[in-house]
């Protein structure tokens, strides 16, 4: 029973990547459009990067003073002037061990 | 022209970083299954068949937590209707594509390759080759995604949770949409995107997912009309 859910769960998936690819054509998308999908990633991201940050595991909005706010804005600053994926990344984990670790504690 | 291999190649490269949030989230997603009491089998099967990491772990969670099998595929569908976004991102450079090749890669369209992917077709349209750089990106988290999720299931969670490694998550997204704070239009649509995803974190069914990019596109389309 689990096993059928996964399988169309897998399938509900494919069909969510496949549809835009294959079954549409450049020819149905008008330029209009085409200027407006430029904008998908700042769109669609921000999704995922929000809640991660200001929403803790119980679903509740963090503190004002929380840990991952401060190291996410290192990782804005570091990542926008060294326009490193690396770094962005490392800089965010860093400064949040440092904060949960040493700081906070 | 670069040759299919060099972007290939250039595919891997350019995802290659985000194994730093891809490798650690898989560790962590093979091991919550686990722990959640399903079967080692079903657990993996779910990266081969489904390959979304949020999405796995909202199902496993969903179902273990009493959820109807209804309700855990349908939060699936929700949570990966962002790809369609995607595929019409990349449908205009993918369009010459025979469609078993189309049928190929979309199985391997996940966040960080269509992000990476996508930054490079808009600086080299012109190469005839295009689509290896998306299949290398993909083939590459594709692998790492798998290994990583065995890891987890087999060792179990073995990665300290007080190191907080969930956190790599934002901090890759971040890195993807970094330099595009440059662009006003662009800050707008990111943090009209992300307070909707906070307001809408609630609604029914994980829809923030795509409620939010849905209302940051129609702020964006009401940007270009006032740019003209």
């Amino acid at each position: 029973m689990t096993w059928l859910s996964i399988i169309i769960a897998g399938l509900l998936t494919y069909f969510t990547r496949m549809a835009m690819i294959a079954l549409v054509g450049r020819e149905m998308l008008s330029d209009r459009v085409k200027e407006v999908l430029a904008y998908v990633p700042s769109a669609v991201f921000p999704a995922i990067i929000f809640p991660a940050i200001f929403i803790n595991d119980y679903g509740t909005f963090v503190q004002i003073n929380d840990p991952k706010i401060f190291a996410a804005i290192i990782a804005i600053i570091v990542g926008y002037f060294s326009k490193s994926i690396i770094s962005t990344i490392l800089a965010g984990l860093f400064s949040y061990w440092l904060l949960v670790f040493f700081i906070f504690n | 022209m670069l040759s299919k291999k060099k972007l290939f190649t250039r595919g891997m490269f350019d995802v290659a970083p985000h194994m730093l949030s891809v490798i650690p989230f898989g560790i962590i997603c093979g091991a919550i299954g686990v722990e959640l009491g399903f079967s080692p089998y079903l657990v993996y099967g779910m990266s081969i068949i489904i390959f979304g990491g949020a999405s796995q772990i909202v199902f496993l969670q969903l179902l273990s937590g009493g959820a109807s099998s209804l309700i855990a595929v349908t939060s699936v569908g929700i949570i990966n209707s962002r790809h369609l976004l995607y595929g019409a991102v990349l449908s205009e450079y993918l369009n010459k594509l025979s469609l078993i090749k189309k049928l190929f890669i979309s199985y391997i369209v996940v966040d960080q390759a269509f992000a990476e992917s996508a930054k490079f077709f808009k600086s080299n349209k012109s190469e005839e080759y295009l689509h290896y750089h998306l299949i290398g990106a993909g083939c590459t988290l594709w692998a790492c995604w798998q290994i990583s999720t065995l890891a987890g299931i087999i060792l179990g969670s073995f990665v300290p949770e007080e190191l907080g490694l969930k956190f790599t998550i934002p901090l890759t997204f971040i890195a993807i949409v970094v330099q595009d704070l440059k662009k006003l239009d662009h800050v707008i649509v990111m943090l009209v995107c992300g307070i909707s995803s906070l307001l809408f974190f609630n609604a029914p069914l994980k829809s923030y997912i795509i409620i939010s990019p849905i209302i940051a596109l129609f702020v964006a389309s009401l940007i270009l009309r006032l740019k003209k």
